[in-house]
């Protein structure tokens, strides 16, 4: 019977691998611009994790296959290099392989989280509630209107709490149910959650970021494909949350600033 | 080292003190066995309901009304209540199932056994921890019978939607509250045992016994004991803060200014991040008090049956060790997307890249031993080969998700499911059952069926292949976990690998009955068992009779001559040499 462990190792080991290497499931491809080191960290790590997984699957099997029908005769024997070796072979191979990742990624992931936006990157606010998405910009005057919580209503479709007869700023502010950013400009994205902890995760953008109630995060990002793509909930957040998503329209700055004189009309 | 046979407590005769309030650490161990059997059947049976609502939303599940009305009107599961029995699935798994029956019931009844003491120090305490683990398990069941059904945060309470209040949605009010109540309640059932584990394991063991003399096994659990110390004594307090922020106006975990239903929270000053610190103290360790039993378990089963030791005790106790305290350091790789600080989430990464080398040398040792072994092929040595093959797949998915950048395209997704159900879950199973095979004969003096034992592993293994790698294809497609149906456009195409998997976890499901039929006919039914059929080492396997008298040794303790695994020898015995036997003979290596 150890034979046969040792063969049905090997063949799931075999049809495991096979999905990965035809790219069956995959990442959406990619339409941002830090997105192309995120994409090499993830084709080096599956390269270096898929050799280690065959490498050790196979071992397995090979060692059950060979040791499992001992004859009576037989007396065990010890591996050549003892326990040093695979102490060293640790250390050297995983150590330097996951070093070496480490050091890379550090780079692909500065690229967005230690990076500061640009100073002409168009700012969107994002506020996320239980289980729907708004968007705001800022309108003509590229300032903000103070958002005051105690004003936010869905029934009144207040959703930042902005206070547009009192406050000046927010008098141009535009709110929207859909995102939309002009292609190959710099977005400055600006969280808030109103309630509990949501995320926003753009497979397409290569962005994912949890937005933490009490805590205003803000995340960059430029979109480099005109389309259109979804934006999704990933953190919990109650019965609704997996139905908790926005439509995200990438178009031509042309076209990004026909849509916002047409938001800015229904307001 | 304890070398006076004090009785410790006389033997029990009423029927109460022999099986419900004993004071014997076996009888203790066979009661956290059974809640745990108790516990996995019920969260297999949540894990089939959740499989057929995922992969047929609307489908009616004949009877399903019956365990709630409210949840499943018309036997159709509703979002809701698929998200509460998801958190109770996954609760029950960690804490009741993967923490208890490695940890604390083949601890319980093999750590005092296999360091030669009569009993753990602390009989009564011993006795409080299953007792108020078993209180903890029926707080957490009782959620299923209060208003609005249990809690639906998932088994990581996320603040604020934890701590807000019935507010925050069904099972969020008293749900969480006996959620939490039973968690904490949990944690002290653990510091009893894990205080008990370390004096038994530091002050209990028998004449000969040094610290290197323990086998493998033993050092595992006194390993997790450390763990278990430190993390539920972290755990314990952040729920109690969580049930505080509900019943005691208390903001700890909830910010100001929040908006819910449109009204504006009467909360302030609280922290949602502090939350996520406390719980991953406690919940990365946690994965390694439940793995690092396995990893004794599975060495201490595997060298019995390649009649070898491992090519170096020490260096499979240096690395246990070593993924203890590493588990402390990486716990911030469950938050690199949280809205830490994004250097926080560097300094997080490095310790987890790092945890990857101690894992690696226990599975070359592993492999290392394997070779030029004399390799028997039952029921236990099959589960103990599935554990290193679903550790090894388990495992390298690990390099992904310790890296930031990769994390924002995998975090929350079923490639995280698949990550841990392979190597906590599946592996800490088949360690499980490892476990089971091996010492069920020495439990309770019957042998369970082999042939069983071996369709049970066939059936067990390919299923939990088929289930749980399609899980890491799902996530790298950006399928979000979580979910109760498949709603977004490119959520699509990946419904008919949810069907597939489904299917897979339904017979999977099915094939543990094989198990569940075995174990309890080989109870009543099974072959007798002699005292040592495995012609096994260590003392668990000298007791002077099968299963072991209420004192384990007789009226004396054993003295120990020798280092724990002694195979490949020439013994009056044969290839093995056991602990208690004073035969000096060829071959034999006493490092101790």
């Amino acid at each position: 019977m150890g034979r046969f462990v040792a063969v049905t190792i090997i063949v799931i080991a075999i049809i495991s691998a096979i999905p990965i290497v035809r790219h069956t499931w995959w990442m959406a491809p990619d339409i941002s611009t830090h997105g192309q080191p995120i994409d090499d960290q993830m084709s080096e790590t599956m390269a270096e994790a898929g050799i280690a997984f065959l490498a050790s699957q196979i071992i397995l099997a090979l060692f059950i296959w060979k040791f499992s029908n001992p004859k009576p005769g037989d007396r065990v024997k010890n591996f050549p290099g003892g326990a040093k070796a695979m102490v060293w072979a640790a250390f050297l191979l995983v150590g330097t392989e996951v070093l070496a990742l480490g050091v890379f990624g550090v780079k692909a992931w500065a690229n967005i989280y230690l990076t500061p936006p640009a100073a002409n990157a168009l700012p969107v606010q994002v506020q996320a509630g239980q289980f729907a998405f708004y968007f705001r910009y800022p309108g003509p005057d590229g300032t903000f209107g103070a958002a005051h919580p105690e004003m936010i209503s869905e029934a009144n479709q207040n959703y930042f709490g902005i206070d547009s007869d009192h406050d000046a700023d927010a008098k141009d502010d535009i709110v929207t149910a859909e995102m939309a950013i002009p292609v190959n400009r710099e977005v400055h994205l600006l969280m808030h959650s109103k309630d509990v902890g949501h995320s926003f995760f753009v497979p397409e953008l290569r962005v994912q970021q949890d937005f933490v109630p009490g805590l205003d995060l803000t995340l960059h990002f430029t979109a480099t494909k005109v389309g259109r793509y979804e934006i999704v909930c990933t953190q919990l957040c109650g019965l609704g949350h997996y139905n908790m998503k926005a439509y995200l329209s990438v178009l031509s700055q042309e076209d990004f600033d026909g849509w916002l004189k047409k938001q800015a009309a229904l307001q | 080292m304890h070398d006076v046979s004090a009785a410790h407590h006389a033997p029990p005769t009423s029927f109460i003190r022999k099986h419900v309030f004993s004071l014997d650490h076996k009888v203790i161990g066979k009661q956290y066995y059974a809640l745990a059997l108790v516990a996995v059947v019920v969260g297999m049976v949540l894990s089939w309901l959740m499989r057929i609502h995922l992969a047929w939303t609307n489908y009616a599940i004949p009877g399903l009304h019956l365990l709630s009305a409210n949840g499943a009107p018309g036997n159709v599961m509703t979002p809701e209540y698929y998200l509460q029995l998801m958190t109770m699935h996954a609760t029950i798994m960690v804490f009741f199932v993967l923490t208890t029956a490695p940890f604390a019931a083949f601890g319980n009844y093999f750590l005092p056994i296999q360091v030669g003491a009569e009993d753990m120090p602390f009989p009564h305490f011993n006795m409080m921890s299953f007792w108020v683990t078993f209180v903890g398990f029926l707080v957490l069941m009782s959620s299923f019978f209060v208003a609005d059904g249990p809690t639906l945060g998932g088994w990581t309470q996320y603040a604020p939607l934890s701590a807000v209040g019935a507010v925050g949605g069904p099972g969020q009010g008293m749900g969480v509250v006996l959620w939490a109540a039973s968690i904490g309640i949990f944690c002290i059932g653990q510091l009893l045992g894990s205080l008990n584990f370390i004096t038994t394991t530091l002050d209990m063991r028998t004449r000969g016994m040094s610290m290197w003399r323990l086998p493998l096994s033993a050092w595992a659990w006194f390993v997790t004991s450390v763990m278990g110390l430190t993390a539920f004594a972290v755990l314990m307090p952040a729920c109690i803060l969580l049930i505080l922020d509900h019943v005691a106006g208390t903001s700890f975990f909830v910010p100001s200014n929040l908006v819910i239903n449109d009204q504006l929270q009467p909360h302030s000053g609280g922290s949602t991040l502090l939350w996520q610190h406390l719980f991953w103290f406690f919940g990365h360790p946690e994965v390694y008090i439940a793995i690092v039993p396995g990893l004794g378990i599975v060495s201490h089963v595997l060298i019995t049956n390649m009649r070898k030791p491992m090519l170096s005790h020490r260096v499979l106790v240096y690395s246990m060790a070593a993924l203890a305290v590493l588990s402390y350091m990486v716990y911030g790789h469950h938050m690199f997307v949280s809205g830490m600080n994004p250097v926080s989430s560097l300094a997080f990464s490095f310790p987890t890249l790092i945890i990857t080398i101690p894992s690696s040398i226990v599975v070359l040792i592993w492999l290392g031993s394997l070779y030029g072994s004399k390799l028997r092929i039952n029921a236990a040595s099959l589960f103990a080969l599935g554990f290193i093959s679903m550790f090894i797949s388990g495992g390298v998915s690990g390099f992904f998700l310790a890296q930031p950048s990769i994390d924002i395209m995998l975090h929350a997704t079923y490639f995280v499911v698949g990550h841990f159900h392979m190597v906590m879950g599946v592996a800490a199973m088949f360690g499980i059952f490892a476990g089971t095979y091996f010492w069920f004969p020495k439990m309770f003096g019957r042998m369970m069926n082999e042939t069983l034992g071996k369709i049970h592993f066939w059936f067990s293994f390919v299923g939990a292949y088929a289930i749980f790698m399609p899980f890491h294809y799902l996530g790298l497609a950006g399928n979000v976990r979580r979910y109760q149906a498949f709603v977004d456009d490119y959520l699509q195409p990946l419904i008919p690998v949810h069907r597939f998997i489904t299917i897979a976890a339904l017979l999977t499901g099915a094939a543990q009955l094989i198990f569940l039929f075995n174990l309890f006919h080989s109870r009543f039914w099974g072959k007798p068992a002699t005292d040592n059929p495995w012609q096994a080492t260590s003392l668990e396997w000298s007791t002077p009779t099968t299963p072991p008298p209420y004192n384990n040794f007789g009226d004396t303790l054993p003295t120990v001559y020798h280092d724990p695994y002694q195979y490949g020898v020439e013994s009056s015995a044969g290839d093995y040499l056991m602990q208690v036997s004073p035969e000096q003979v060829k071959g034999a290596q006493d490092e101790a």
